[in-house]
This record gives structure tokens, C-alpha cells and sequence, in this order.
């Protein structure tokens, strides 16, 4: 369970867009393979009755009303972080995958 | 591209078994999005907005912004799960389903994935030749919808090709409901109308819960259709493809129609099926391939830290539950009992979108037969020549107004449409619109008969024609008549009038 092979590291690399070098896949495969022993620790403890938990707070139905805020930019505001933009849109280089 | 070989649609169906799955997107109406207080454009306050205009930092995932769930869209989430025929969880969460892709700045879409607000359900789906199936409803989860990229360059304006993209984040953030059924057997020939007629039935069902615009040609409501075909008599699935894009009921039906017959010629030619998403081409009627469909596992779905999860309080549940409208299926069984149409005119009033406007109406007073043939008729013809919707030009009380003004003797037919014109450019109702316009029917006898008298005078070969017995020479007077009339008279009482003014 907790060994992880060189072809996952390759392919959650290639999920995330990153490219690795074949040195960088077998120096992170024996990490990520140190970090799946570490948390799996935690299975030890987490027995079958104890609930997932995936929020330390035990909040619940936080929602807000249905009205539009204040915090609403303007295109200008929104495009003022963009590298590259044509006033009105973002502009990004060619799409090689496709839409999810 | 070479075109795909297709079989016979009939011996694709001989051979085969087809087995359809149906996902649905349903854009709410909410004023703001699913998780930012920006304005919603999938509600028409906002529609056509210029681009990145209804965005705040949430919608752009900039640092130190945090989502926080608009409950509305919960409150409307929940009441279609129940018109769904759904369970609704009494604890559902959000999860991220993580990809690069840049129609969402944050490099994840927030989704429901093992938790969803609703699930296990079924609707009642008749098709138009009568036959009805239940539609098992397998989930209908929350998540936001992704904005739009525009690809620039390379001869196609498609992806292949395209030197740049440039992408409005504006429907970034949309609040949706995916609905999911499970997959559909038993259809057999009808499957290619059943998945239009389930379309249809889900677009009812939010419109009658006022959820969505459920406007098809701004996506709206949106369908993807799996299709899957296994020789007759076997009992296993076999592989399945996802056709996207396809965004008009006709569509849908044509989508499914071709996936049938293309896989079935692989099959029969001994080829197997690749499970791939595909892309709906409109123009050709066809589909292409896409991408390998990807495993969930690649999607890497954890639970959304930032978001708390959604429980909602049976009181609320009930309280939407008792709230809920008639469903469609019996609505429109009640509906055309009730009008008295034969099959052929409630058809037209159904698939023209308008059964909401004619029940209103009649509702406000008219007839049945009147308020079809105004929906269909007059108001169908303007709004296929400006390119919009019927229900965009006038109201149901306004049409009710109309009818009984005609009905009154007010107004003639051919008045009624310029009436309606007037409605359509809205000068006001139509009873103001007849006072404006000085349309009402010229119903006293005495300005007729002069007009008669006048128009038989200067044609004596006509009025010879009329005392010889030849009744039909007396179209040239009344035309005359209506004429001089300006087309507010009766035709039928100036005819009467005329055959008596002719006599004597």
C-alpha cells in the first residue's frame, strides 16, 4: 500500500503539468514513498469507528445570502494581475488538452 | 477525417441493444454564483454582460479569497432533488476535482463527489408517441460552472490549431446541478427520442420550479449523452461513449441516433468501441472524437477544506417539499384534458415551449383554442423572424385581453395582429393599444352603408353581376369596403350589407 512506483510519480506529474527529469522521478519516488508510510501511520489509529474527518471545526450549513456583494472588479482589476490580457479577456497560449 | 461508416438505424437495432446514459447541467437563476457574491449571468438580469465584468477575487481564486455557499442555490439544489424524486442527504460536502485547464483560474472545480445533496431518484418521462418510462435518477450534485474560452487563430477556430485562447471568467463560478441517471435499458428504437423527451421533461421541471432561465441556446441546460451498445441478448454494458455539446433537443436526438448507428457498424465489422468523450458537430449531424475519458482517480477528488458541509434541517425539507409544483408529466396529461386539443394541437403548444403561456391565459380568461392560436400563431411567426421567444413579446394577461376584445367584437383577426404588433413593441395593452391606434371594429351600420353604397356606385357591372345572382362578384365591393375602411370592419356584416344594399 504505502510503495509507490516510479510510473504513479510519472503520472501524477503529468496530471499537475510538471515536467521531471528521470532523476527527479526516482529522487521524488522514494519521497512521496517515505510520506505514503508516514500517513499511513494514521490507519493505524483510525480505526472503522472513528468518522472521516475533513474539517477540524465542527461547523455546518455557513451559507450566505443571495445578494450581490461589494467586492465585484472591474475588468480592469481583474485583468491587473495578468500576464498577458487584450483589455477585456485573459489571454492564454495555445491549448494543446481539452476542456474537463 | 474520413466520415465514420453508420449502419442502418433499423438494423442497428435488430442486432443491438442500445443503452443510453443522460448527464444534464442545469445553470440556477440565482442572482449571484454558487460561491461568490459576483452576479450570475445564467440569471437574464445579468445575461450578456461585457466579459470579465461579473467577477469578484473568489471567482478568480486569488490568494486569500475563500468561497462561501449561496443559499439559495442550496434552497434550489434541494427542490429539484425532490422534484427528481430524490433523497436528499442529510449531510453532503463539496470536494475538489482537480485538472489544468484554464476555464477555471483556481486549477479545480469545486463538485460533490461521494457526498451529493440528492440522490436515488426517478421521473416519469412520456415520449410523443405516447409510450412513458421511468428514468432512474441515479444523482443531482451542486458545482460551478467554468467560463469560456475563445480560441484564436489556426484556420477552424477550434482548439487544433489555435495560436492563443482568450478566456471571460464572467461564468466562472455558476451555480450548477448535474443530474445523473443511471443507465437506461429497455429503450430500444425509442432511445434517441427518449433522451430528447427526458431533456425536455427536466427543462419542465426547472422552469415549473422557476429554477432556471432553462434557455438551451445560452447553455443553460446543457446535455451530455452516453451511449452504449451490447449485441440483443447479452446482459453485459458494453463500452460506452460521452457525446458533448449538444445544445438543442433536436440535437440530442440526432446525437443519439448517430452514436448508435456509427458504433454498431464498428461492432458489426468486428472493430471494438474506445470509451472517449466526443464532440457534437451541429453543421454535419456528427460526432468526433475527443479525449480518453479519464478515470476519477486522475481527477484526484478530496474534500473542499475550505467549505463546511450542507445539512439541511428536516423542516426545510418538508417545507420545500410542500412547495413543490405538479410535476410536468401530469400536468400536461391534466392540461390537455382539460383544453380538449386534440393530440396534434397540444404537440404544437408543447414543443413550441408554450405550455406555461397558453395555461396562463386561460388562466387570465381566454379560451383554450383562442390562446393556442395566438401562442402558436401570430406570436410564434414574429418571434421566429426577430429570432427570439414568444413569451419575450407579450404576457399571458395581455394574449387573454386580446382574445376577449376579439371576442367582444372589438377587434377582427387582422386587427388583433396589429393589436399584437403593438403589444410586441410595447406601447401597452391591448386595450390601450385600440384607443391609441383608433383599431376598434367600425360597428356602426350607418358608416358602412354610406361606404357600401359609395364603392357599388362607382362599380355597376359588379353590382349587375350581384342582382344576377352571381353572389361571389360582391368580394371586389367588400374589398373596396374594407378598403375604405381601413380594414376595422367585419367583413362577414359588410358582406351581409352588401347583398342588401345590392337588392335594393
Amino acid at each position: 500500500m504505502s510503495e509507490i512506483s516510479a510510473e504513479q510519480v510519472a503520472h501524477l506529474a503529468n496530471l499537475a503539468r510538471i515536467a521531471l527529469t528521470d532523476e527527479e522521478i526516482q529522487h521524488l519516488t522514494t519521497e512521496l514513498g517515505q510520506i505514503m508510510q508516514a500517513v499511513e501511520k494514521v490507519s493505524e489509529v483510525a480505526t472503522p469507528d472513528v468518522p472521516p474527518t475533513s474539517h477540524p471545526i465542527p461547523l455546518r450549513n455557513v451559507m450566505r445570502d443571495d445578494v450581490v456583494g461589494d467586492t465585484v472588479l472591474t475588468t480592469e482589476q481583474a485583468l491587473a494581475g495578468a500576464p498577458e490580457h487584450d483589455d477585456t479577456r485573459f489571454v492564454v497560449s495555445a491549448i494543446l488538452g481539452e476542456e474537463q | 477525417m474520413a466520415r465514420a461508416a453508420l449502419m442502418d438505424f433499423d438494423e442497428a437495432l435488430e442486432r443491438f441493444d442500445p443503452v443510453i446514459g443522460l448527464e444534464v447541467h442545469v445553470e440556477l437563476n440565482t442572482t449571484t454564483k454558487m460561491f461568490s457574491s459576483a452576479p450570475n449571468p445564467a440569471n437574464s438580469a445579468f445575461h450578456g454582460a461585457e466579459p470579465n465584468t461579473l467577477i469578484t477575487p473568489v471567482c478568480l481564486g486569488l490568494p486569500g479569497s475563500l468561497p462561501v455557499v449561496n443559499g439559495t442555490a442550496v434552497r434550489y439544489s434541494i427542490s429539484l432533488g425532490l422534484a427528481l424524486g430524490c433523497e436528499i442527504a442529510p449531510s453532503s460536502r463539496f470536494a475538489r476535482k482537480n485538472y489544468f485547464y484554464p476555464d477555471l483560474a483556481k486549477n479545480y472545480q469545486i463538485s460533490q463527489y461521494d457526498e451529493p445533496i440528492a440522490f436515488d431518484g426517478s421521473v416519469e418521462v412520456e415520449l410523443e408517441n405516447g409510450r412513458t418510462f421511468t428514468v432512474p435518477i441515479e444523482r443531482a450534485h451542486m458545482e460551478e460552472d467554468a467560463g469560456k474560452l475563445t480560441h484564436v487563430g489556426g484556420s477552424t477556430g477550434r482548439i487544433q490549431g489555435a495560436e492563443y485562447s482568450l478566456v471571460d471568467y464572467n461564468r466562472a463560478g455558476v451555480p450548477l446541478v448535474e443530474i445523473v441517471t443511471r443507465p437506461i435499458e429497455g429503450a430500444g428504437a425509442d432511445a434517441p427520442a427518449l433522451a430528447r423527451a427526458y431533456v425536455s421533461t427536466i427543462r419542465d421541471i426547472v422552469l415549473s420550479l422557476g429554477i432556471s432561465e432553462a434557455r438551451m441556446e445560452r447553455g443553460n441546460l446543457r446535455c451530455d449523452a452516453n451511449v452504449s451498445l451490447r449485441p440483443r441478448g447479452e446482459q453485459k454494458y458494453g463500452t460506452r461513449t460521452e457525446t458533448k455539446n449538444v445544445n438543442s433537443m433536436r440535437s440530442i436526438e440526432r446525437a443519439v441516433r448517430y452514436e448508435i448507428q456509427r458504433q454498431a457498424a464498428i461492432l458489426a465489422g468486428g472493430g471494438t468501441i474506445t470509451q472517449e468523450t466526443r464532440h457534437w458537430h451541429e453543421d454535419t449531424g456528427t460526432t468526433s472524437a475527443g479525449r480518453p475519458k479519464s478515470d476519477a482517480d486522475d481527477y484526484r477528488y478530496f474534500p473542499e477544506p475550505d467549505l463546511l458541509p450542507v445539512e439541511p434541517t428536516a423542516e426545510l425539507i418538508d417545507e420545500l417539499r410542500a412547495a413543490l409544483p405538479e410535476p410536468p408529466a401530469a400536468r400536461r396529461r391534466r392540461l390537455k384534458g382539460e383544453w380538449g386539443f386534440t393530440d396534434l394541437e397540444f404537440q404544437d403548444v408543447v414543443n413550441g415551449g408554450l405550455l406555461v403561456e397558453v395555461a396562463e391565459t386561460v388562466a387570465a380568461g381566454a379560451s383554450p383554442a383562442a390562446a393556442r392560436k395566438w401562442w402558436t400563431g401570430e406570436l410564434t411567426r414574429v418571434a421566429n423572424a426577430r429570432e427570439t421567444d414568444a413569451a419575450s413579446l407579450a404576457s399571458p394577461a395581455q394574449v387573454a385581453e386580446l382574445a376577449a376584445l376579439v371576442d367582444e367584437g372589438v377587434l377582427t383577426d387582422r386587427l388583433a395582429r396589429q393589436v399584437l404588433e403593438g403589444v410586441a413593441a410595447g406601447e401597452g395593452s391591448p386595450r390601450e393599444i385600440v384607443e391609441a391606434r383608433g383599431l376598434a371594429v367600425v360597428s356602426d351600420d350607418g358608416a358602412l352603408i354610406a361606404a357600401i353604397d359609395d364603392a357599388l356606385a362607382s362599380q355597376p357591372d359588379v353590382l349587375a353581376k350581384i342582382r344576377d345572382g352571381k353572389v361571389q362578384a360582391a368580394g371586389a365591393v367588400i374589398g373596396a369596403v374594407m378598403k375604405a375602411m381601413q380594414g376595422k370592419a367585419d367583413a362577414a356584416r359588410v358582406r351581409e350589407l352588401v347583398l342588401e344594399r345590392a337588392q335594393g
